[in-house]
């Protein structure tokens, strides 16, 4: 049995309280949330605190799907099982299941939270590039108040984030604009394992034009603005095998994929340019099914 | 009634339904039946090593080496020793102070058991702490400072006999290199003659890459040295309790009776458990020392990164054969890696194990194998990890080569085999290799496969699916095992014969228990054994109590591994059961006043004969061999019985795999559709535990055909430590598996029974292999090797296979 260094423990009680305790605790104090990363560090001694501030009493106030007309709204507590078995968030970003369908297994499903999973930024995470694909912004707290960033200042790299030391993730803000669907693929060498590399697409159509189109990366080096190239080349033409093609020759070239055991360079930006297509094709036939429907692009 | 008594009490009605459900079906000897263990596992009622809680018993942890291949300037364990909760922290000088530095390995070698002047593998052994918690025990590790004085590693087992090659075995006086052993089979002339005079002649590089055994236990132990008495218990993860027994006697100078090793529940062996590893001998000495029990248990990364691998073999198979597909000969080269230390685990005779079973179902004209075997900066081991000893890496060896010659021939890889196979008329056959196999029927074994997989019919879906460029393969496999060691005679571990005792003690009231030398780790023992003494002597299955892992206990064998429980203790058990039988029928005569040769054996029960009835049962003449009242002339009271088996050959079971894949061609992932497994393992004695155990070693299969691989970087650096990244496979990985099976009995196993637990581990790989090389023919690909992940197998549809090392 692995066995973390000693550590001190406590729970916090609301948003408010959990930033006090750090404030109190300082550079020393880290949030637990689901604890399927953080805790197996601890264990192996790859990460030093002092003290943990457990952050599951919050579910009730952070665990929430809140779809509007225009913008969803997911706590940062909500539970990956909350997320994949969200009929209205599937309803609006199919995304979601089809990601959390492929995200660890069934127990890390059940205590995983989208805002650890966030904060952890993990370089092969899977909620980073959905997010990145949705064009989210993440809210954080601290006892000074609010702030909003978008993707691309929330992620500064593997396991770095805008969220300061007394500052806690609350709130994930997904626009929601007419005429758009998405989807998620992700090769892994076996079920449960860091993706090789994973893609989600986000795609908006008004009369058979794309109208925008954001595409997320997952294991292949930070990208977190939604690839800009992409959206220009997409924007304003109908969807084709050959745009889808352009597309993942674009995300292929904007990746920084490293050599490791899942995969070499070469076939990691391969497979940027072949899940790219197939997620813009899979989001481009929701739109067209009208629907954002349930089939994931996994299936 | 308090809730606890109420739940207790329906616990016991529940289980007492069980049992006569079970009890309904259970057969009076071999057949189907539920595990009489399952109740036990399902409900989490196993006791484990790491359950085990003494009275003041005290933790032990290990310092590992982080680097690969260093000096060691120093070592400071002052602060270590300050830690309050610690009682003692020993390093090798300790032990080598005592004489104890160093211990055998399995295999003729030394290893370390405390690095004194050099460590030689990342994860080495290097100091122990012995505190109050594990806690305290792993915070101490990190208060100790070791000064390193970091050497060239040997990583690239090409490499590794290179002039300029840093010389790792420094230990052993006027070693020069790395060089380990060299190892001959077969006749080299007469194979080089066929090959000269062969139409085809098809080279292939193979590896079959080092992997772990990745038992869901680690290893650990609990030991406890009375000081009084002089006895040391140790409670400890074995799969071989009698031999680790006379080797800590041997290790440590205590007398052997004051020695008394137990294995409990065991979570999963494979091998792994056969060896001693540094960390048993470290609780000891720690017991020895403060007179406490001590326990020490891995965790998941020690255990993958320090304790036995399995294969790494890179081998060069050559196959000669006419044009029309008639195989003339095999011929193979072979660079084993065996790591820092040589900790295989075989017989001593055999330092390639049973490799030379490479000559696989065929008849051939000649055969030839060499072997050279080196020494690299890796955690030793070469274990037999569910490979019947190097039986794994041999038929994957033929089988990859028969598909490479049938790739050549543009023969189907079915005929080609069917056209070589050895025939039944031919056994017992000698191979060129030696090898005697018992029996066996490889075309009827191969024809049940293809009826049940459909493989014309799966042929035709494959040429409609090329033709629309889908990627679908069929690999066929087809194994000869030999499995169950000894023969004494050819056979030891350390010197100590691979024979195994067996011990049967009916008691007055016909209940039985048996005590059997093998040592399950969750292979059913206590049920088959169970059902092989019902069978031979008519009492019920419920009954018999099967004994094992207790050497106080137990009488001398050698355990479980290589498939030999079956073959060995099992025919010990049947044997034992026999002599029982025998003994009682004489009691019998003496009961029904006829004479031996005039009652016959109806199973439970001795009947006089043409008078059914005149009849005793065994139980009867349980409770007349213990009862009052005399017997017969000569014959002692009591009804037990004790052997010791020495089988007179191995057994070769067999078997015939067909596997079914798709490969998206866009990501290059491998599906397996489908797997038949037609396994000939002889007797079946339990249809359900045969097909359990074929479930599993098929599972395994997937994992090292597809996902697992023990890896190393440039600096000797194992990064495959955790199960995030040394990959086991999932349910999701596996189809429904399709099992099937033919009998043909083993001729010299008393009930005719060949072992089976790795048949499928053996067979399965390359089925999968041939599949997923058979999908890919249409980009020209002969061989690719393992782990085929999604990235190998893209490499190789580009047209450049790559080794994994």
């Amino acid at each position: 049995m692995q066995v973390p260094a000693p550590f001190d423990y406590e729970r916090a009680t609301s948003v408010d309280d959990a930033i006090s305790k750090l404030e109190r605790l300082g550079e020393e104090a880290r949030l637990v949330a689901g604890g399927h990363s953080l805790i197996p560090m601890m264990k192996l001694r790859l990460t030093d605190l002092e003290y943990l501030i457990d952050i599951n009493d919050l579910h009730d106030e952070l665990g929430y799907v809140r779809v509007g007309v225009d913008e969803v709204r997911i706590g940062a507590m909500t539970r990956h099982r909350e997320l994949l078995e969200s009929p209205e968030l599937a309803a609006v970003f199919p995304i979601f299941a089809d990601a959390e369908q492929v995200i660890a297994d069934p127990v890390v499903r059940n205590r995983g939270t989208i805002g650890g999973s966030l904060c952890q930024a993990d370089p092969s995470e899977d909620l980073t590039a959905v997010c990145t694909a949705l064009d989210a912004s993440c809210v954080i707290r601290s006892s000074s108040g609010e702030r909003v960033v978008s993707m691309e200042d929330f992620h500064r790299g593997p396991y770095e984030t805008a969220v300061g030391q007394a500052e806690i993730l609350t709130e994930v803000r997904l626009p929601v604009r007419p005429g758009g669907s998405s989807a998620y693929a992700k090769v892994e060498r076996r079920a449960g394992d860091w993706a090789v590399t994973s893609a989600g697409a986000a795609v908006w159509m008004t009369d058979g034009v794309i109208t925008n189109a954001r595409v997320g990366l997952a294991a292949v080096g930070p990208n977190t603005a939604g690839i800009p190239a992409i959206s220009e080349l997409m924007q304003g033409k109908p969807p084709s095998e050959e745009l889808y093609a352009q597309a993942g020759e674009l995300a292929s070239a904007a990746c920084n994929p490293s050599t490791d055991n899942r995969g070499t360079v070469e076939y990691k930006r391969h497979l940027a340019d072949e899940l790219t297509r197939r997620t813009l094709r899979t989001a481009v036939q929701r739109i067209e099914a009208g629907l954002a429907g349930d089939e994931g692009g996994n299936r | 009634m308090t809730a606890l008594d109420k739940s207790v009490q329906e616990a016991a009605v529940e289980h007492e339904d069980l049992e006569h459900a079970d009890n309904d079906k259970t057969p009076l000897g071999h057949g189907r039946m539920l595990r009489k263990e399952d109740p036990r596992f399902i409900r989490g009622m196993g006791r484990y090593v790491d359950d085990l809680q003494l009275n003041g018993m005290l933790h032990l942890a290990i310092l590992r080496s982080p680097v690969a291949h260093a000096n060691i300037v120093s070592i400071d364990v002052s602060a270590a020793q300050a830690h309050p909760k610690v009682k003692a922290v020993i390093t090798g000088a300790d032990l080598a102070a005592q004489g104890l530095a160093w211990m055998p390995t399995l295999s003729n070698d030394v290893q370390a058991v405390l690095a004194t002047d050099r460590v030689r593998f990342q994860g080495q052994e290097v100091a122990f702490v012995v505190a109050e918690d594990r806690y305290s025990a792993r915070d101490a590790l990190e208060l100790i400072d070791v000064e390193y004085d970091v050497l060239p590693p040997v990583v690239d087992v090409r490499k590794a006999l290179a002039p300029d090659a840093e010389v790792i075995r420094t230990d052993l006086e006027g070693k020069k290199d790395n060089h380990c052993f060299d190892w001959e089979t077969g006749d080299k002339d007469a194979t080089e003659a066929v090959f000269a005079k062969a139409d085809v002649v098809v080279k292939q590089d193979i590896v079959y890459p080092r992997v772990h055994p990745a038992p869901m236990e680690t290893c650990g132990c609990v030991a406890d040295y009375e000081r009084v008495s002089g006895q040391l218990t140790l409670w400890t993860t074995s799969q071989a309790p009698h031999a680790h027994r006379t080797v800590y006697a041997l290790v440590s100078g205590l007398p052997e009776h004051k020695i008394r090793v137990i294995a409990p529940d065991i979570g999963g062996g494979f091998g792994n458990k056969v060896p001693i590893y540094p960390g048993y001998v470290c609780a000891i000495v720690a017991s020895l020392v403060i007179g406490k029990p001590v326990k020490w248990m891995e965790d998941r990364t020690e255990n993958l990164v320090s304790t036995g691998f399995a294969r790494d073999y890179v081998m060069q198979g050559e196959i000669a054969a006419t044009k029309e597909g008639k195989i003339l000969a095999i011929r193979t080269h072979v660079l084993a890696d065996h790591g820092a230390f040589n900790g295989t685990a075989a017989p001593i005779k055999y330092p390639a194990g049973f490799f030379g079973v490479f000559t696989g179902s065929y008849d051939l004209e000649a055969a030839y194998c060499s072997m050279t075997a080196v020494y690299t900066n890796k955690a030793p081991g070469g274990v037999a990890y569910a490979c019947s000893f190097r039986i794994t890496e041999a038929v994957y060896l033929v089988e990859r080569i028969v598909d490479c010659l049938a790739y050549e021939l543009e023969m189907d890889p079915v005929e080609l085999r069917k056209k070589n196979f050895i025939q039944p008329d031919q056994f017992p056959y000698t191979t060129k290799t030696g090898w005697v196999y018992d029996s066996g029927d490889y075309e009827r074994a191969m024809d049940v496969a293809l009826e049940m997989a459909g493989y014309d019919d799966l042929r035709r879906e494959q040429e409609e699916k090329r033709a629309k460029g889908e990627l679908m393969g069929i690999g066929v496999a087809f194994f000869t095992e030999a499995v169950g060691a000894g023969p004494r005679k050819d056979m030891d571990i350390l010197g100590l014969g691979m024979a195994d005792g067996s011990e049967l003690r009916v008691h007055p009231t016909g209940k039985a228990v048996l005590r059997v030398s093998c040592m399950s780790q969750g292979q059913g023992h206590e049920t088959t054994f169970a059902q092989i003494v019902a069978e031979e002597i008519g009492i019920p299955v419920a009954d018999i109590q099967v004994v094992n892992g207790d050497t106080d206990q137990t009488p001398f064998g050698l355990g479980t591994y290589g498939s030999r429980s079956t073959p060995v203790s099992g025919a010990a058990a049947a044997l034992v059961a026999r002599k029982v039988r025998d003994k009682a029928q004489i009691i019998a005569s003496g009961m029904l006043e006829v004479s031996v040769a005039d009652l016959e054996w109806q199973k439970g029960s001795f009947q006089v004969k043409g008078d059914p009835g005149r009849s005793v049962t065994i139980q009867d003449i349980a409770m007349r061999a213990h009862g009052a009242g005399d017997l017969p002339e000569g014959i002692e009271g009591g009804l037990e019985a004790q052997i010791c088996y020495n089988p007179s050959n191995l057994t070769y079971p067999f078997g015939a795999y067909i596997c079914v894949v798709d490969i998206d061609p866009g990501t290059a992932e491998v599906k397996v559709r489908r797997f038949v497994a037609v396994d000939d393992c002889g007797t079946r004695i339990n249809p359900m535990i045969i097909e359990g155990q074929v479930h599993g070693g098929l599972t395994d299969g997937i994992g090292m055909a597809l996902m697992e691989m023990i890896s190393f970087d440039e600096d000797g650096n194992c990064i495959a430590g955790s199960l995030m990244d040394y990959l086991i496979p999932t349910a999701l990985e596996t189809p429904h598996w399709e099992t099937g099976h033919t009998v043909t009995p083993s001729p010299h196993h008393p009930i005719g029974a060949k072992g089976v637990g790795e048949s499928a581990t053996v067979g399965s790989p390359p089925a999968i292999v041939n599949a997923v090389v058979d999908a890919l023919k249409p980009y020209g690909i002969r061989h690719a090797d393992m782990p085929l992940t999604p990235s190998r197998v893209w490499d190789a549809m580009q047209g450049h296979p790559t080794p994994p090392i």
